[in-house]
């Protein structure tokens, strides 16, 4: 690299400057003499600072020894070396922009995308900088481990995004969320060409509204960066997405090294010399850090307690034969999982003839098609396959590929399995690859159902990621934690955070030891305290079985007997339970012959995917069409009914559905045009609710009222460069789209009021709305410039009393528009009448419902949750996978009246609230009734709700189902979740039938 | 309705409890619990040192609810824990400001949280001046408030000279120093005496000039304000010793006090009545407080700006109309306008570095704190704001590194000439 930085050297000193930058992942070195980058160095440190900066500064021996040396560190994991060793250190983003302000004074934006950081800078009018929260995952580290998720290289990932045909929306708020959206689709075969591409345009998504927070992006671009040096695909994604011309989007040679240079750019300007030895000297003896991360007890102090632990869970084990001592029939269970793809192989008096496990390898046909193979000749003619069973993330395309009998929820096939094991079983704890799984159990059935939240999961595949990143198999590195000296403590939390905490652990001098134990330890809490929410060991129970693939390390079982203080039962299988489970099932449905392709048909397998958009509805999901050898085709990918599980055939039966028909009456609100102009007002947040309230007082008044119209992905786009919190709900971000679709169509003024006070329903003790919908209009007004060219309305007003409403209305509008106090005072009139017929409206169809429910005995499920989650992309369309799995789906606001409101331990002061826990109530009161709530990720007060209606359901002998949804939900996990619900139903009232039987005999 | 079977706090139990108390601003919370005592609780203060305070907090607290109310509860389970008090001869006591904001529910939780660490017998007394929940054995009087009141306004004065002093002490530890002993002495103070105002002022005097004649350097140093939710803009808990660092990194700390939110809380009592002609009564009763807090509060101002050189606090009547054109009055959940209002009164006061802390997730500050961010840069392009959030899964490094940055951003503004300077000179050299 050739590079001229003008008069940054000293003449008159002779001396040579040193920038060094130590990022999250690489450590970067550049030189300096005369002005002219003589020598520059990048590579990759794996966490071991301090030496990597130190064989650097040797490699460059030739260069310094001798001289005069002006030394600064940068990046963030230079902060600690800085300290340690007194060289100057300087900020990484104030030397990027040192860089750029010297070698391309024009620059008006520049990004730069490290390892683990993401920053950007705007140059023109105020300097403004940008660096990634702390809950935003890396970007570098992102790509690495997505790569190592798809089992491809970074180059190959890079290669195979330039010929993508499409792009999917990946979440791209953390790692943890792309994940769950990338192995899905992994799964149903969508091509590697096209996720590699989407995985480039989640890092682009990220950075525009993770950090641009309001500001567009937009001018001579400078892209900074290893990932941006290196990935030709995220580069083409930025530029396309920014819609740069080719002028101005800079990729300039010294990408890489902008932070060194900057560093070099700063130092040349302070005091202090030094030589080559004292530099190396004092970079020898940097090690004596204090240490300040908390550390935890060894897990085994020594090694007669491992081997004690080693033997007590030897003895949890299950009988295998060896096949060729075996005749008869077999049954078969397929665990598709989202990372790991396990086949169980089972002989009539369920002992394991045959088994498997392993990486899917983002390829899980190919691999159950290997395995079938295989073991087809291990069967010959001797063993005969009577059933098969398949669970898991790729149930649905592994059963129409492989013509797999029957597909069984994974939550039950595990359930299955662990009874098998220990009937007395009272909890299951599983962790896999993604996900986390508890059961409780209580009287042979399962009570309630725990899975992790979308933002806490990836934690068997976090361990391996990060073995992976210090340079460790996962094996080997579980093996180092078992007699690390003192563990780490990394905290609870979302497992993203963890990569800043092992950052600041390794700076306090922690081993890779300390590390793995301490990952395992806190793999475990997170699972304890986030997931499940115990507080003690006895909250979880007497028999406790854990399984999972997670659990064959050692270190995380340790950690969890550890933790909970009992031994627990980890079967020798833990990683084939689903399997066994699915087994075990296919062999309790007594075929007469297995439908599984034969091994004639087996050797004609082929498989090819492509991917559409779906023409069907105005959802337009992409689709991935699957087509197998003799022209069978399994569809996945679909957002609505279908994808739940039906396929094609759509039951002909349509149960009514609160969210459905609460949608087609708002878009049958009737826009007359008017004297007065055009209103628009924003279909979101409270609106969902109060657009009949609205429509009629400024229909009344003359106006023609323009509503935004549902939500989409598109929409959310428009408006998502103005986002100034990223952290805010996905229902309140999507605001600034329906304000851009308003703006758009041209209205003359647009109305969002500020209410702090929501309608009072009297059932609580106060009638608040949350501060997001009473305030989000002053916020955008504050941050979207597009509103500055439109007349924006967000009076303060209170809708509880007609008179001051119609006040603070005439205040709002007397003086644009002339309208008199008493032309206002009819309006709102008509506004109250319009809306309270609304809601009798609702409440009589919820009452429809339930009636229909119960005379054609069907269950009713109460999606609980806030009026904008009926939205169809708020909402994700669950209300419709529910109804698809044969529930008749009622609003909460159509049943909270139903019955007395409910007695609450907490403050009911939120209008939305007292509905939910009434809701609760009255599904407490009905047998045939079931509560899901639905909570948007980012909405602090339903922390509060979330336990409270846990409480009331639980009370009353309910379970209780949790939805946490974002700007992109896994509606796979959802049907899941939906599916287990209705097991564990139907096997409660199998059991309660029993019960009833028993009781007459 | 909130109606459940809380333990209550019996006049008997005001004999032999000891009431816990937590830690949020260290100064003003020293003064509280001294006056509790000469009123007949055996409060004490907690310790916010303690290791397990967000580990416990995490186990007992949903962990999606604030951090603020995580590290409350965790404090108080600590101690509960600690067997330094008789579980049965304990109860705790908490603040609690109604609203909209979730930070309402602070109380439920911690009920929910005691149930579950096993302590169902502890009673929460809520500390509350709107009759929200009542206890025999506590009685919130006037002349307790009137003292509580004045502990409040000497808190916010020994930090205000203290912060102004500190960075500037030639021996160090001599502000810190002074003003702890000065609590002690207000504090002995109040125990003994009537309060008598014209002793107040003479104490605001003395203390402002014992500050004054503390020896100082005159160096410039850059001043950073600190602005947030309120827990974790004041607590050293809460916020990973923000102060200290700052100091550290030779930063003057300009800390709106504790006084400004308490006027907020009242005036908040006025503005439903003029939005929403709602509630005259209570907006009657609270401008009368209102206008006593404007009083004193301009009184220290002029004690300030009368006797020493010190920047004296802004007049709240000052910093509620700067949010014009900015945000509402009536946003008035969580910190509301405030937390704007106090980001512009620093701009005004001449402060343009400021850090804006809160709680990861908070809901009120995505509005009137990230939300407020754009607008007061586009109107004073030298304003340099970064915004941090705290939980319990966010690391220090991550926070400095932050904070650092908007610093370095600080010192170019505040010392531009430097590098001019350097420039030249290598000019000069090149042209040599």
């Amino acid at each position: 690299m050739y590079l001229k930085i003008n008069g940054i050297s000293d003449s008159a000193q002779n001396n040579i400057i040193l920038g060094i930058d130590i990022g999250s992942t690489t450590t970067k070195l550049v030189l300096i003499e005369n002005d002219e980058v003589i020598f520059c160095s990048y590579e990759r440190h794996l966490l071991q600072v301090r030496q990597k900066t130190l064989d650097l500064v040797k490699k460059a021996e030739s260069f310094l020894r001798g001289r005069n040396l002006k030394v600064a560190i940068s990046g963030s994991a230079g902060l600690g070396l800085a300290r340690a060793t007194g060289i100057p250190f300087v900020q990484e983003v104030f030397a990027t922009g040192e860089t750029v302000k010297r070698l391309a004074p024009d620059t008006s934006v520049a990004i730069e995308l490290g390892g683990e950081d993401a920053k950007v800078i705007f140059f023109e009018g105020s300097i403004e900088e940008r660096m990634n929260g702390s809950c935003a995952g890396g970007t570098g580290a992102f790509i690495d481990q997505m790569a190592s998720l798809m089992n491809i290289t970074n180059e190959e990932m890079d290669r195979l995004s330039l010929n993508h045909k499409r792009i999917y929306p990946i979440a791209s708020r953390c790692g943890v969320f792309a994940k769950s959206d990338i192995q899905p689709l992994l799964n149903q075969g969508a091509s590697k060409e096209d996720i590699a591409a989407s995985i480039y345009a989640a890092v682009v998504n990220q950075t525009i509204a993770g950090l641009a927070q309001g500001r567009r992006i937009k001018g001579k671009v400078m892209f900074l960066g290893g990932p941006l040096y290196y990935c030709l695909g995220l580069r083409q994604a930025f530029v396309e997405m920014l819609k740069l011309g080719k002028e101005n989007a800079v990729f300039p040679e010294y990408a890489r090294f902008a932070v060194a240079i900057g560093a070099c750019i700063y130092t040349a300007k302070q005091q202090g010399e030094y030589t080559y030895e004292q530099l190396c000297n004092i970079l020898e003896d940097a090690t004596s850090e204090t240490t300040q991360t908390s550390r935890l007890r060894p897990l085994f102090n020594n090694n007669s307690e491992y081997e004690e632990f080693k033997t007590r869970h030897s003895k949890a084990s299950l009988e295998t034969i060896d096949p060729n001592n075996y005749d008869g029939d077999a049954y078969l269970g397929i665990d598709c999982g989202s990372t790991t793809t396990k086949l169980v192989l089972m002989s009539a008096d369920k002992r394991i003839l045959f088994s498997y496990y392993d990486s899917n390898k983002g390829n899980p046909l190919e691999i159950i098609r290997e395995q079938l193979h295989k073991l087809y000749n291990i069967c010959g003619n001797k063993i005969k396959i009577m059933g098969s069973a398949v669970t898991g993330y790729g149930e649905e395309l592994i059963k129409h590929a492989f013509h797999i009998d029957t597909g069984i929820v994974e939550t039950m096939a595990h359930f299955n399995a662990t009874r098998h094991f220990n009937p007395e079983v009272d909890f299951i704890l599983d962790i896999g690859g993604q996900d986390i799984k508890c059961f409780k159990i209580r009287g042979d059935a399962i009570d309630s159902i725990m899975l992790n939240e979308a933002c806490s999961s990836g934690c068997g595949s976090f361990i391996e990621t990060f073995a992976h990143s210090m340079g460790h198999n996962v094996e080997d590195f579980a093996k180092l934690g078992l007699f690390a000296k003192s563990p780490v403590d990394l905290g609870s939390r979302c497992t993203v955070f963890m990569n800043s905490s092992v950052k600041q652990a390794q700076k306090d001098g922690a081993t890779v030891e300390d590390i793995s134990a301490g990952l395992s330890v806190s793999v475990v809490k997170n699972a304890i305290y986030k997931v499940i929410r115990a507080n003690s060991a006895s909250d979880l129970g007497e028999n406790i079985v854990t399984q999972g693939g997670t659990f064959l390390n050692d270190s995380v079982l340790r950690s969890f007997e550890l933790e909970i203080g009992h031994n627990v039962i980890r079967p020798q299988i833990a990683e084939l339970m689903g399997a066994f489970g699915a087994a075990l099932h296919a062999r309790s449905l007594n075929l007469p012959q297995s439908s599984i392709l034969t091994p004639d048909e087996l050797n004609r397998f082929t498989h090819t995917s492509k991917s559409v958009n779906c023409n069907g509805c105005t959802n337009r999901c992409f689709l991935t069409i699957n087509s197998f050898q003799n022209g069978e085709r399994y569809v996945s990918g679909y957002k609505c009914e279908r994808g739940a599980g039906n396929g094609d055939a759509v039951s002909s039966e349509v149960l009514p559905n609160l969210f459905h028909y609460k949608r087609e009456k708002i878009a049958g609100l009737s826009h007359i045009s008017g004297k007065r102009g055009r209103i628009g007002i924003p279909l979101a947040l409270g609106m969902y609710e109060m657009a009949p309230f609205w429509t009629e007082i400024f229909s009344k008044l003359g106006f023609e009222v323009v509503l935004s119209g549902f939500s989409s992905r598109k929409l959310y786009s428009k408006g998502q460069y103005s986002i100034p919190s990223d952290t805010a709900c996905y229902p309140a971000k999507i605001m600034h789209g329906h304000i851009e679709e308003l703006i758009e169509r041209e209205v003359d003024v647009i109305f969002y009021p500020c209410l702090t006070y929501n309608f009072d329903e009297k059932t609580g003790s106060n009638h608040y709305n949350c501060p997001v919908v009473a305030y989000y209009s002053e916020l955008l007004a504050g941050n979207m410039d597009s509103l500055k060219k439109t007349k924006f309305l967000y009076p303060y007003l209170f809708i509880n009393k007609p008179k001051e409403l119609a006040k603070g209305l005439y205040k709002c509008f007397f003086d644009d528009y002339g309208i008199k106090l008493t032309e206002i005072r009819r309006a709102v009139d008509a506004g109250y009448v319009a809306y309270d017929k609304w809601m009798q409206d609702i409440r009589a169809k919820g009452l429809d419902a339930i009636e229909y429910a119960r005379k054609n005995s069907r269950r009713v499920m109460i999606l609980a949750s806030r009026p904008y989650h009926i939205d169809p992309e708020i909402g994700h369309g669950i209300d419709k996978l529910a109804s698809a799995l044969g529930f008749v789906v009622v609003s909460e606001d159509s049943v909270a009246s139903l019955t007395t409101p409910a007695q609450v331990d907490v403050i009911n002061q939120w209008t939305y609230h007292a509905r939910l826990y009434n809701a609760a109530k009255y599904a407490t009161e009905h047998a045939d009734t079931e509560l899901v709530q639905l909570v948007s990720f980012g909405c602090g007060i339903d922390a509060i709700t979330t336990d409270e209606v846990r409480s009331i359901l639980e009370r009353g002998g309910k379970l209780y189902t949790q939805i946490k949804i974002d700007e992109i939900t896994n509606l796979g996990a959802v049907n899941i979740r939906l599916r287990s619900l209705l097991g564990a139903l139907e096997q409660k009232s199998r059991k309660s039938r029993k019960g009833d039987l028993l009781l007459k005999g | 309705m909130a109606k459940s079977n809380r333990v209550i706090f019996t006049k008997a139990m005001k004999k032999n409890y000891t009431i816990l108390i937590p830690t949020m601003l260290p100064m003003h919370f020293r003064m509280f619990e001294k006056i509790l005592r000469t009123y007949g609780y055996n409060a004490v203060l907690l310790d916010d040192r303690g290791k397990n305070i967000k580990e416990l907090g995490l186990r007992y607290v949903h962990n999606d609810t604030c951090y603020p109310a995580l590290l409350v509860i965790g404090q108080f389970i600590e101690a509960l824990q600690s067997g330094n008090y008789d579980e049965n001869k304990v109860a705790l006591l908490l603040t609690q400001t109604g609203g909209g904001c979730r930070a309402s529910n602070y109380l439920a939780l911690l009920r929910k949280a005691l149930a579950k660490a096993g302590y169902p017998q502890v009673p929460v007394i809520s500390f509350n001046v709107v009759g929200m929940e009542k206890n025999p054995g506590f009685k919130i009087t006037l002349p307790l408030l009137h003292r509580l009141m004045y502990a409040a306004f000497y808190g916010d004065l020994l930090m205000l000279l203290r912060n102004q002093c500190k960075p500037y002490e030639i021996n160090s530890d001599e502000s810190e120093r002074l003003a702890e002993r000065w609590t002690d002495t207000l504090t002995a103070q109040m125990a003994q005496n009537r309060i008598l105002y014209k002793k107040v002022k003479e104490n605001y005097t003395a203390i402002i000039k014992d500050f004054e004649s503390i020896p100082k350097r005159t160096e410039n140093k850059i001043k950073v304000g600190i602005v947030g939710e309120i827990f974790v803009k004041f607590s050293p808990l809460g916020n990973n010793h923000l102060e200290d660092f700052l100091f550290s990194e030779g930063a003057e700390v300009v800390m709106p006090g504790l006084v400004d939110f308490c006027l907020y809380v009242v005036y908040d009592g006025i503005v439903d009545y003029k939005l929403y002609n709602i509630r005259w009564l209570k907006s009657v009763l609270t401008s009368i407080v209102y206008k006593i807090f404007i009083k004193k509060q301009q009184d220290i101002i002029d004690l300030i700006t009368k006797n020493s050189s010190f920047m004296p606090p802004t007049s709240f009547e000052k910093t509620r109309t700067l949010t014009k054109d900015y945000i509402g009055l009536g946003a008035k959940m969580g910190e509301g306008w405030l937390l704007c209002a106090e980001m512009l009164e620093l701009v005004e006061q001449g402060v343009n570095n400021i850090v804006c802390t809160q709680p990861f997730g908070c809901l009120p500050n995505h509005i009137m704190g990230k939300g407020m961010m754009k607008p007061i840069r586009e109107r004073h392009s030298n304003v340099n704001i970064v915004a941090i959030d705290y939980d319990p899964g966010a690391t220090n490094i991550n926070q400095e590194n932050r904070i650092k940055l908007m610093l370095s951003n600080a010192k170019e503004r505040q010392y531009p000439d430097t590098e001019n300077q350097s420039q030249k000179k290598e000019e000069t050299l090149a042209g040599v």
